[in-house]
């Protein structure tokens, strides 16, 4: 099952690596991983979006807690939950795929951010599989280049991460 | 006053009460030197490799429960004492490792003697920090002490570039420290231990199974007690030997891979399991599936939370100190005046002496040959079973551990779970110099002794009387006796071809040495060589080449799937 866990750390040198160390010496998946400094910048936060049985993620978890840098763990997927990525596309936008590509943009609620006379180059927030589906709807051919970020996710309501 | 990063290393050690630092010198770290040079109280170690400085730190912490120190140098320095400090990683030693480091400006450099040695060690360290300004060497050593011993023990390193030691800062060393993101949970859910001291009453069936934590966290007698107080009966992983006195009548024997028939048979068919300090690995519970049993109840005590339900579904676990759960639950067991039921009891306990009777460890006792069960039984004897043994790994290690019957803890020192050969040697000279007057015992074989036996001219200079027992039977025996019963009797490459002859090689480092060949001999050359309260005496005892270690359960192989020696 796909699970997304956000970890707060200590913001220093080298605890990402001990994070993603330790997901391939222990053999655990990452399917992606962001990190930046929150609004307490001795702290970052980190969503790793991490596929395994209820057993697995339960041992992520628990290695986690173990690693010193590491404050405090938690499995968005617990609970409701907001997740959300971002991606550019750089797609194809000639002739008669101007037209279609700027209204692909508008269904997706998408932004157009460049322009070019060849290319268009889009931002598009959402779900990982929202993102899928944009990708999916384009003809094959048509895109240029993709870059996406990764989930960054969010407990709704009252469920908070901090120290 | 402002002292250099260097000095200021010193005096940190210094305060925190180091007696002794295993190490080498090398460039990055000359300027520690110069100043260990010009002080006495911290007396400094010079081992031959890096490899036997660390393994002497672990020995010693192993033998005393202090912080073990070890000092090395950048790039060859670190990589050699790798192998050390993941062995005391995977065996939860407290130690702390200094190593020198380029200078700054130079860390990217692909300078001399530079490699990246908190990337190289990251995967086998509790922590590991580089310090980059002079002005916190002294909250990290203090927070790598703090680090190292306190929740699951392990290695904490400390790499220093050459720069800062030259630096100056004002020293002061902090008194405690503590990390927002370090709170180990140490005290047992009461809840739970209330659980689970209700199963344990209610048993009929109970087994105690107790590990390595026990020892690391001295809790041996808050769980002798508790054991007694039940009349259950207990058996000890390889890392716990002597948690439980050995020779204790409720003492089943070691239990896993080699472990005795009737502790193995207890734990597959016990109705409630009490795991202490102990983490159901592979050597142990080789096959989790078969090592279930719906109408057996687990509990299990552990201070590291990721040990527990790892490998083996538990049904009440306690995160804490074992000393500290332990003593909870012997208050709560002292108090109530329910105990479990003696004649369920007694009829476990029939069932556990049928196992016994199979004599699991029994062996040709009338051989020509000197068998190697035989000398560590007259090594028992003749040291009444008070000497601190330490072993390297393979056959030797688990006779010296079937055989030899601890009744206190810190006595027996081996790297179970890294299982690193050349550990015995390094690891008796910390023993020894934690332990001074008391009887060291390296029990190695003709394989393993030769990966560390460098050493043998630190213990000359250091003036280390031990007594190496080499169960010399020509084969990586391990690995012939896997051969022997797994790969058709091809003994790839485990024969130890040209050995040394170790009487003069001993003699060379300016030892005593003596050759043993007649089981009629055992006896008086190790009552001779335990006289020699100055000297280190090297034992090479030639053994029966085709003796292999019984019982035996094949890897992955489920707990009663026994091959016992009149088997085969």
């Amino acid at each position: 099952m796909r699970h997304i866990l956000s970890i707060l750390v200590e913001n220093e040198a080298g605890a990402l690596s001990r994070i993603s160390g330790l997901f391939s010496a222990r053999g655990y998946n990452i399917e992606s991983l962001t990190v930046a400094p929150t609004e307490d910048p001795t702290m970052s936060r980190m969503t790793i979006v991490t596929v395994g049985s209820d057993d697995v993620v339960e041992q992520i978890t628990k290695q986690l807690n173990k690693l010193v840098e590491v404050v405090k763990v938690i499995d968005l997927t617990d609970g409701n939950h907001i997740e959300r990525e971002l991606m550019l596309v750089k797609v194809r936008a000639a002739g008669k795929d101007r037209d279609e590509m700027k209204r692909l943009a508008d269904i997706f609620r998408g932004n157009i951010l460049d322009v070019t006379d060849k290319s268009y180059t889009i931002e598009l927030t959402g779900t990982g599989s929202k993102l899928d589906a944009f990708l999916q709807a384009m003809e094959p051919g048509v895109i240029l280049e993709t870059v996406r970020t990764g989930a960054s996710g969010i407990g709704r309501g009252e469920r908070i991460l901090r120290i | 006053m402002q002292l250099t990063g260097a000095e200021i290393i010193i005096r940190c050690l210094q305060e925190e009460g180091v007696e002794y630092v295993f190490g080498y010198p090398g460039g990055a770290v000359l300027n520690i030197y110069d100043e260990l040079f010009k002080q006495e109280k911290v007396k400094h170690v010079l081992v031959r490799h890096e490899q036997g400085a660390v393994h002497a730190a672990d020995g010693y912490s192993r033998s005393s429960h202090k912080v073990g120190v070890a000092l090395v140098t950048s790039g060859p320095g670190v990589t050699n004492a790798v192998t050390g400090i993941a062995t005391a990683h995977m065996d939860s030693v407290p130690l702390v490792i200094i190593s020198g480091q380029v200078p700054t400006h130079a860390i990217g450099q692909d300078a001399f003697q530079e490699c990246d040695t908190v990337g190289i060690t990251r995967p086998c360290v509790k922590h590991n920090f580089l310090v980059k300004d002079v002005k916190d060497i002294a909250v990290t050593i203090k927070k790598a002490f703090y680090l190292a011993a306190s929740g699951r023990p392990g290695p904490v390193l400390v790499d220093i570039p050459k720069d800062v030691t030259q630096a100056l800062a004002e020293y002061s060393y902090p008194k405690t420290v503590s990390l927002r993101s370090y709170n180990p949970v140490t005290k047992g859910h009461a809840g739970q231990i209330r659980k689970a001291v209700q199963l344990l009453l209610e048993a009929k069936r109970p087994m105690v199974y107790a590990g390595g934590g026990v020892i690391l966290n001295n809790a041996s007698s808050q769980l002798t007690r508790l054991v007694r107080l039940l009349g259950f009966p207990c058996t000890n992983t390889l890392m716990g030997l002597g948690a439980f006195p050995g020779t204790d009548p409720q003492f089943t024997g070691m239990l896993g891979m080699h472990g005795t028939y009737e502790s193995n048979m207890a734990m597959q068919h016990c109705d409630v399991l009490l795991a202490v300090g102990a983490r159901f690995d592979d050597r142990v519970i080789g096959n989790p599936a078969s090592f279930f049993r719906s109408d057996r109840r687990i509990i299990h005590i552990d201070i590291d939370p990721s040990s527990i339900s790892k490998r083996v579904k538990v049904d009440v676990p306690i995160v804490g100190y074992v000393t500290e759960v332990l003593d909870e639950m012997l208050k709560l067991i002292e108090s109530s005046n329910i105990r479990p039921d003696p004649a369920a009891l007694k009829i476990w306990w029939g069932e556990i002496k049928e196992w016994q009777r199979k004599d699991c460890l029994k062996y040709d006792k009338k051989s020509a040959l000197i068998k190697p069960q035989f000398v560590v039984e007259k090594l028992y004897e003749l040291t009444g079973g008070d000497a601190f043994i330490t072993s390297d790994v393979g056959q030797h290690q688990m006779w010296a551990a079937q055989y030899y019957k601890f009744d206190k803890p810190r006595r027996w020192i081996n790297s179970g779970g890294l299982g690193t050969m050349g550990f015995g040697l390094p690891a008796a000279m910390g023993v020894q110099l934690v332990n001074p007057g008391a009887t060291v015992v390296c029990v190695t074989g003709e394989a393993s002794i030769q990966m560390c036996i460098q050493e043998l001219s630190t213990c000359k200079q250091y003036h280390l009387p031990i007594k190496i027992v080499n169960l010399n039977n020509r084969y990586m025996g391990m690995v012939r006796q896997w051969q022997e019963f797994f790969y058709g009797n091809r003994y790839a490459e485990s024969y130890m071809d040209a050995l040394p002859d170790f009487v003069k090689l001993a003699e060379a480092y300016g030892h005593v040495g003596m050759k043993i060949e007649k089981p009629g001999d055992v006896e008086g050359a190790l009552k001779d060589a335990l006289a020699q309260k100055e000297r280190l005496v090297f034992l090479d005892f030639i053994t029966d080449q085709t003796e292999n270690v019984f019982p035996m359960i094949a890897a992955g192989k489920g707990l009663t799937e026994m091959i016992l020696a009149e088997e085969l």
